[in-house]
């Protein structure tokens, strides 16, 4: 009876070890606070300050420390390219500061969540009482958006959020926050999108196989696939979840094996399990006609890294990729002034926070006030076209309801030699797309 | 043969090929308990250990991981019988919570001190003597699996005849089945608690170099591979030496036909079962004794 006691310790300690390992990500929450109006006397327009103070929240330090650098040079470059005159075809380049309110400069104050839900909102609170700021941008990380933005909410202060990409956000009903990156429903509907395009050009495919990581994410994913999958007309013929850290997955290869290899494969895993999948995938010879992967594990540096060639030929969904440069001359010219300030590219953080500074920016000079009202007022008649932005989109507009930017769209980006090439939308692609996966004993 | 039995055989045989990947790994912690009933929590970073001590000869000194696995094994006995003398031997009469947390804590340490000196990236070990596949009639056997499959034989065969027919071995199983008489009958028990702890290892040094050659080698590595060795030794018999190969076996194949035939997110769900059913009705395990 001892050993059996012991037994059953030991096994508790050791699940309790491996479960410590998985942090789960907390939901954002979806309180809707009512919206305050500000008072009718408030609305008068005050004569045009000098400065306008924004804050900026992101994740300075800690674990996150190099994206927030990212994110904060950024919004650094945008704000300079506000102040400036700059000959480049952006909102606000060309004359310096905002002119409808006098040439008044854009003055950023940082805070730092250290990707914490609580310190974003001890941070919002400070930038919004003490700072005196007229709007927000941030805050990179779905749950600090969601607690930062709930008190933007609260005190009536715009938020701009240019890259969490959580449903949930715009499902709040919040009066006064904005996102303009699409979001995961958008990028999972792109797959399809892509899927009708590519059948239009002759390449068919005859169903999908989803398989994903059976937390929070995968499964949120592959309920968005099930869903336009049915609406899009796309047989599932297989649907298999599974656990992110496992150490054997040729069960899960051998039933999309028994599936049949004629579709596409719609892929959301971490990074251990999409390598372990692709070694699995090319010891048991599996080759669908694509992998098209949600991003995650098949976008993180090691996976090339680590499979070298056999990483060739999947395909993602992604953001944003430098290739883009070679179809949308502005990317270069930002880039080029990033690279020369930062020693760095740009990447899909920076290019969208670079981004929604620019349309904050955009609607408080349309506002011509610092009033919140008029730039909410403002931000929902933003329309910036799809020439004047560094995003593969189709511009910026936002939806009257959720405050969705409505004309944002993924692209998808493709392995080949290594490298991740945009391969759709096609008239943005910089490679031709290799279709299909080539077999394993043909490459 | 038609489609669907290659498809059924090739589950079978990657079942059974994982499956002694599980035994090699879960002979070495079996051994230690049963010699001295300490449970070693730090297993799987010892097989970290193991795999990035493959990986850095490999690439640094292009050392094939066919060559380096004997270099390897005799690293880690090193280090089994350094942690007995330095750790384990002042917990071996404490409570049983005290010898969990010594190395429980030896686990955390060595986890995080991976990942300070080798960082979280990803490794992986490129084209070796061992890579590549082999088809026979249609079904794929990876060369590094097989030869995963072939090490843990060889070990755990060795391993067994040296239990059973060294002097050596007869007194590690006395000590086993009594320190202190043992000592009185003139057996040097410290220093065959050290030899438990030397071969342990040793054998999870085995099973890390050829791991290494098909699976990524990360800090957190050892979590991936733990707990299914934790169950295959409860299930062969906590300290049965052949008890853990064969769980080994019987757990790598209900996980994979398993998850085939049925689905494979239950796989581990029925492992699970098997251990329960088990600890029911045999609760020494199959081949423990009581």
């Amino acid at each position: 009876m001892l050993r059996l006691t012991r037994v059953l310790l030991i096994l508790v300690l050791a699940g309790l070890v491996l479960a410590g390992c998985v942090a789960p990500q907390p939901a954002a929450p979806a309180a809707p606070a009512p919206a305050e109006q500000p008072a009718a006397e408030e609305a008068q327009a005050p004569a045009a300050p000098e400065e306008i103070v924004i804050g900026a929240i992101y994740p300075l330090s800690g674990a996150l420390a190099a994206t927030g650098v990212d994110l904060k040079n950024a919004v650094e470059l945008a704000t300079d390219i506000i102040n400036n005159e700059y000959d480049l075809n952006l909102p606000l380049a060309k004359s310096a500061g905002l002119p409808n309110l006098g040439g008044a400069k854009i003055k950023l104050v940082f805070g730092d969540h250290e990707a914490d839900p609580e310190k974003g909102a001890a941070e919002a609170e400070r930038l919004i009482t003490t700072e005196n700021v007229t709007a927000l941008v941030g805050s990179y990380n779905s749950a600090v958006t969601a607690t930062a933005s709930q008190v933007a909410e609260r005190e009536g202060v715009p938020f701009l959020n240019p890259e969490s990409t959580s449903p949930t956000l715009t499902e709040r009903g919040f009066q006064w926050f904005f996102r303009t990156t699409p979001y995961d429903k958008l990028f999972a509907e792109n797959f399809f999108e892509f899927l009708d395009e590519m059948k239009a050009k002759g390449y068919d495919v005859s169903g999908v196989a989803i398989l994903n990581e059976n937390t929070l994410w995968g499964t949120d994913v592959a309920t968005l696939e099930n869903e336009f999958a049915q609406q899009y007309g796309y047989e599932v013929v297989a649907n298999i979840p599974y656990e992110a850290k496992a150490s054997d997955v040729s069960s899960e290869v051998q039933k999309l094996k028994a599936a049949g290899e004629d579709v596409a494969l719609l892929q959301a895993s971490y990074v251990s399990d999409a390598i372990l999948y692709m070694q699995t995938y090319k010891q048991l010879d599996y080759a669908p006609t694509a992998i098209i992967a949600m991003d995650a594990g098949f976008v993180a540096s090691e996976f090339v890294q680590t499979l070298g060639d056999d990483a060739n030929y999947i395909l993602s969904r992604e953001v944003w990729a430098l290739d883009l440069a070679e179809s949308k001359p502005i990317i270069k010219a930002v880039n080029d002034m990033y690279k020369e300030r930062y020693g760095t590219n740009m990447n899909g953080n920076s290019a969208r926070a670079f981004t929604g500074m620019l349309t904050l920016a955009d609607a408080i000079n349309r506002a011509g006030s610092t009033d919140p009202a008029a730039i909410q007022q403002a931000l929902l008649e933003t329309d910036i076209p799809a020439d004047q932005i560094i995003m593969p989109w189709k511009g910026i507009k936002f939806d009257p309801e959720t405050h969705q930017n409505v004309l944002g769209s993924g692209i998808i980006v493709q392995i080949q030699d290594g490298e991740y090439k945009t391969v759709w939308p096609f008239d943005l692609a910089s490679a031709e797309i290799v279709w299909p996966f080539p077999k394993w004993s043909e490459r | 043969m038609s489609p669907e039995l290659v498809l059924f055989l090739q589950t079978l045989v990657s079942g059974i090929l994982i499956g002694f990947v599980f035994s090699l790994l879960s002979v070495g912690l079996t051994l230690i308990f049963g010699v001295m009933d300490i449970v070693n929590f730090a297993h799987g970073e010892h097989l970290m250990l193991a795999m990035y001590a493959t990986f850095w000869m490999w690439t640094l000194w292009g050392i094939d991981p066919l060559f380096s696995l004997p270099v390897v094994a005799l690293l880690l006995f090193i280090l089994g019988v350094i942690t007995y003398r330095l750790l384990i031997r002042y917990v071996l009469d404490a409570p049983m919570l005290a010898q969990i947390f010594v190395t429980f804590g030896l686990m955390v340490f060595l986890r995080n001190l991976a990942q300070v000196l080798w960082s979280e990236d990803y490794r992986r070990i490129g084209d070796t003597l061992l890579s590549g596949r082999i088809e026979l009639f249609g079904i794929f056997i990876g060369r590094p699996q097989l030869f995963a499959s072939l090490g843990a034989v060889i070990t755990t065969g060795l391993l067994y005849f040296f239990l059973k027919r060294t002097r050596t071995g007869w007194a590690l199983e006395a000590t086993a089945e009594d320190k202190e008489v043992a000592g009185l009958m003139g057996i040097n028990t410290e220093r065959m608690f050290a030899l438990a702890w030397g071969l342990g290892l040793a054998s999870v040094g085995v099973a890390g170099a050829l791991l290494a050659t098909f699976n990524p080698i990360f800090p957190e590595v050892g979590t991936v591979f733990v707990l299914v060795t934790f169950v295959a030794v409860a299930l062969g018999g906590f300290g049965s030496v052949p008890g853990a190969f064969i769980a080994g076996i019987i757990i790598g194949i209900v996980q994979v036909l398993g998850g085939f035939l049925w689905e494979p997110r239950f796989k581990t769900v029925l492992i699970y079962a098997i251990y329960l059913g088990v600890v029911f009705i045999r609760p020494q395990g199959l081949l423990g004794r009581r």
